[in-house]
């Protein structure tokens, strides 16, 4: 990059248009900020549904059933207007999502750290110390690898009910394997460099060395690729909430509420359902947008 | 020279690149006569691939064509259609690739590769057509070619695929063979049989072959005429006792001097001071002129044209003086 | 190549066995199952008879093994609800799944194909990009979601199609099928879309990626340098490349077809395995549970040791060979 001549040696293209391609393939594509923005916005209304909701959907004494089914716009008895409309109790839409919305990225995230915790362990765990722990931990990986996530996840919840707890620990479940093997992966090269077997030489015990030079330098594509799975988390979590082993009813998710409203889609209230889910999309599609740019930029690949 | 089979004037291929377009090949001219083996010679970067490559027209983005005129036996290749190129490609010019273990689909059968240069030019019947492919193998010395036509790339060795690679050029009896570095990727032995035998094929078809080497002894070897290459020019041409006996161009010298086959026994090997240019760092003037021995204060300001005689021609403006051998 | 064959065998087995441990332990948490069966004005008497009946007594352990035993007799239990065997509840599902799942299969491989080689012959222009843009969409948003959009589209605002259920069928052979009468395929059109949508983007951007990096090799250009046509280039050289990433992922994801038939089932009121699955755990049916995951492992494993066959048939440098995993 350093010996460059000072002009370009073929001032005029024969062909500018095949110019444009070339230089549209190096630099980068429309970057994503949008989706950055758009992604905080809907953290902060999450963050801010109590104080910013005009209602508190979970308090059935303040919702009037008389306003069921308003469309959107509407105004209800007692003159307040529904942007969004109401649902079949006469909630409020927007309160539903607003809260909804903090509902799916609670547990989109807390999935994702916990599934975190386990994976960057057992994946280190294997990595240190190979032979029968990264064996047995790496059967049970491919086990779980093996199967479809949403038939883990509805197996598990069959047998230990519906609740938002149990929900999280069903996407743990689910996600905790590929960050294992991303784990192990990245820590098995990590190992081989020279600053560790020097630590290892001078006597460090096995602890400090895997917890303060192992750890962090192997643990970034594995949060890169955990920036994506926070959207399937989210998506895995709507869908469990959709079939009816998700969440509870008295704390819905996006997921939930798209489900109360799917019955009303075919007499054409429509917007119990699809208000919901336009948040659920756009949530969802900012959080991949975001997650993959991140990814390019630092070059992982999942 | 009416009678070139192959016209190359002004030969320009450019790179496109976010800051500018460099060209790979900067104004080449040259002829190729019917049955004639011209040798093309540079080190790695200076263009004589990329010459290879454009006289087909198989230049892909961000690669571009952007002037000169080349010239087919009378008929203009720059200015063809691609599906008349299509037609030319394979049929009476031929390619020969560098790396035989990357030119052969590994999932094709060798017979079905083979076999498909023909029926995509004639119309013939698919047994014709192995049958054909099983006696240019036989040609170039490979043993039960109806059983090889059946194998895959991947039962060849690198040499054999070679040969495979030359007995598919040679199937349509083509005007010309381009091939490029054929011989690089293989070990010595196996290189001077392969290129006995093109020799051997090129006297019996009366086919021409640009042959592009890095190795002026393949080229003393096999080529009628050398031309040698130089940051996308070609610096020096001319008949091959005259290029390698009494190179004019200093660059030729140093290629002379640093190859070790041409070099007698017990004298000193020497290797040209520097590296050849970036394709987007050369200088003005003669791209020459920072590795040049022989440099003078006009090399700076203006690159040399071409002079010489008698077919033997070159570019520099402190040429080494006729006669006077290194 | 017996070796592999007899490798491959012992690895399914282990499989299935550790998946029956598995699944067993973990839906017997399921809760008590006799609340569910019994109102409760039956006697106190009634009800042992019942449990002992349904081996409800037995600890865990000896359920298990029991279960096992009967397992490779070919009785994976009685459904507590309708007390029929499983088994024969889930094969009766099961010709409606398997439509589904095909004709899904189907629309992937005929869209994905050709779509992919559109946008992995020229990535740059602006069509590539809309279709490489809506994979994303394709494969990131809920299931369920785009099954919901689907009936609003071409069920609620178009009329074209019935919003759900399974229409009119015929029975060939012993099996009962929508695909042969036009009511039935009216039905099975936005389930069969909706299943195939993730797979449809999957496969798009398989090929596309399998595309342009097979265009920039040396034996594509060494055929056109011999004058292949564009159409035998992509066709055959290319093509032939990409058909084996294209069968191995066919193969895998005929698997997870088969489990996310459960949501599009449910979406679309489809009588499949997937919805008698998600009935089978409101209700919690044990048996139905655990025998429709026994039976999704079998074909699991059974597919993929075929795709690993059809790979190696495929691709002339895999030889099959003991070593394999």
């Amino acid at each position: 990059m350093s010996a460059k001549a000072k002009t370009p040696a073929v001032p005029a293209y024969a062909d500018t248009q095949l110019r444009g391609k070339v230089l549209r393939r190096i630099r980068s594509r429309p970057t994503t900020r949008g989706a950055a923005i758009l992604l905080g916005v809907m953290v902060l209304l999450a963050l801010l549904a109590p104080v910013i909701a005009p209602q508190n959907p979970h308090d059935l004494a303040s919702l009037s059933v008389m306003d069921n089914r308003l469309p959107p716009g509407e105004a209800g008895m007692t003159g307040v207007t529904y942007w969004l409309g109401t649902d079949s109790q006469g909630r409020d839409m927007l309160s539903a999502i607003l809260y909804g919305l903090r509902t799916s990225l609670m547990v989109g995230l807390s999935a994702t750290l916990g599934a975190l915790f386990i994976g960057i362990s057992a994946g280190l765990l294997a990595a240190q110390f190979g032979g029968a722990v990264d064996a047995v931990i790496m059967r049970v990986v491919d086990f779980m690898l093996g199967f479809p996530s949403i038939l883990i996840a509805l197996v598990l919840l069959a047998s230990i009910g519906r609740g938002v707890d149990k929900v999280i620990l069903a996407i743990v479940l689910v996600q905790w394997a590929q960050y294992a093997r991303l784990m192990r992966a990245s820590a098995l090269v990590e190992r081989r460099k020279e600053y560790i077997e020097a630590a290892l030489n001078f006597g460090l015990p096995t602890r400090y060395i895997m917890i303060a030079h192992l750890l962090p330098n192997s643990v970034g594509s594995v949060l890169v690729v955990a920036s994506i799975s926070v959207a399937s988390a989210i998506t895995l979590e709507a869908t469990l909430s959709f079939l009816g082993v998700g969440v509870p009813v008295t704390q819905p998710s996006l997921g939930l509420l798209i489900a109360n409203g799917f019955e009303f889609l075919l007499s054409g209230e429509y917007w119990i359902a699809v208000f919901p889910g336009i948040a659920l999309v756009l949530l969802i599609v900012s959080l991949n947008l975001v997650g993959d740019r991140l990814r390019r930029s630092f070059n992982v690949r999942s | 020279m009416s009678d070139a089979l192959l016209e190359v004037r002004g030969l320009r291929t450019v790179f496109h690149a976010l800051d500018g377009a460099w060209p790979a090949v900067d104004g080449v001219d040259f002829n190729v006569a019917r049955g004639e083996v011209l040798g093309l010679v540079g080190e790695s970067g200076s263009g004589k691939s990329v010459t290879g490559f454009s006289l087909v027209r198989l230049i892909d983005p961000p690669g571009e064509i952007v002037s000169g005129t080349i010239s087919f036996d009378g008929e203009d290749l720059l200015g063809a259609s691609e599906e008349r190129l299509r037609a030319l490609r394979g049929d009476r010019i031929a390619m020969i690739f560098q790396d035989p273990l990357m030119t052969l689909n590994p999932v094709l059968s060798i017979g079905e590769q083979m076999s498909e240069a023909i029926l995509e030019h004639r119309a013939c019947s698919r047994a014709e057509a192995l049958a054909k492919a099983a006696e240019a193998l036989a040609r170039v010395g490979i043993s039960s070619p109806e059983a090889r036509l059946r194998q895959f790339p991947h039962e060849f060795s690198g040499g054999m695929r070679q040969r495979v690679a030359i007995a598919t050029a040679l199937l349509n009896a083509p005007d010309l063979i381009i091939a490029d570095e054929p011989t690089t990727a293989l070990d010595v032995t196996i290189q001077s049989q392969i290129l006995f035998e093109v020799q051997k094929l090129s006297r019996e078809t009366g086919t021409a072959v640009l042959w592009i080497t890095h190795d002026l002894a393949v080229v003393a070897e096999l080529a009628d005429r050398v031309a040698v290459m130089y940051a996308g020019r070609i610096v020096e041409i001319g008949p091959v006792d005259q290029v390698l006996d009494a190179p004019r161009h200093p660059y030729t010298i140093g290629l002379l001097k640093s190859s070790a086959t041409m070099v007698a026994p017990g004298e000193r090997l020497h290797q040209i001071d520097g590296v050849a240019p970036r394709i987007d760092a050369r200088p003005s003037g003669c791209p020459f002129r920072p590795r040049c021995l022989r440099v003078q204060p006009i090399c700076a300001d203006e690159d040399p044209a071409a002079t010489g005689q008698g077919g033997h021609s070159f570019r520099c403006h402190n040429p080494v003086p006729a006669g006077d051998a290194a | 190549m017996t070796a592999y064959v007899l490798q491959r065998l012992i690895q399914s087995v282990l499989v299935l066995l550790a998946v029956s441990v598995v699944v067993f332990f973990a839906v017997y948490g399921i809760g008590d199952p006799i609340e569910l069966l019994v109102s409760p004005q039956v006697s106190a008497a009634e009800r042992e008879a019942l449990i002992r009946r349904l081996g409800l007594d037995l600890p865990v352990w000896q359920q298990y093994f029991v279960f096992m035993g009967n397992a490779l007799k070919g009785d994976l239990g009685r459904s507590f609800v309708h007390g029929v065997p499983a088994i024969e509840l889930i094969l009766a599902r099961l010709p409606a799944t398997f439509e589904l799942v095909l004709l899904a299969m189907t629309f992937a491989i005929f869209t994905g194909v050709p779509l992919g080689l559109f946008a992995g012959l020229d990535p740059e222009s602006r069509p590539s990009r809309i279709i490489m843009a809506g994979t994303v969409l394709g494969y990131s948003l809920p299931s369920f979601w785009k099954g919901m959009m689907l009936i609003l589209l071409f069920a609620v605002v178009l009329g074209w199609l019935p919003t759900a259920g399974r229409g009119e069928t015929v029975t060939v052979l012993g099996i009962s099928t929508s695909l042969l009468t036009l009511d039935g395929l009216r039905h099975l059109v936005l389930p069969a879309l909706n299943l195939a949508i993730p797979n449809m983007a999957l496969m798009i951007r398989l090929v596309a990626a399998g595309t342009t990096e097979t265009m920039t090799q040396d034996y594509v250009k060494y055929a056109r340098a011999k004058g292949v046509r564009p159409r035998r280039i992509v066709g055959r050289h290319v093509l032939r490349n990409i058909l084996i990433p294209v069968v191995t992922v066919v193969g895998i994801e005929f698997g997870s077809l088969v489990a996310f038939s459960t949501i599009t089932e449910t979406v679309f009121a489809w009588p499949g395995m997937g919805k008698l699955l998600i009935d089978s755990v409101y209700q919690l049916d044990r048996p139905v549970v655990v025998a429709y995951v026994l039976l999704a492992t079998l074909l699991f494993v059974t597919v993929n040791f075929l795709v690993d066959i059809l790979y190696a048939a495929l691709d002339p440098r895999v030889k099959l060979t003991g070593e394999m995993a």
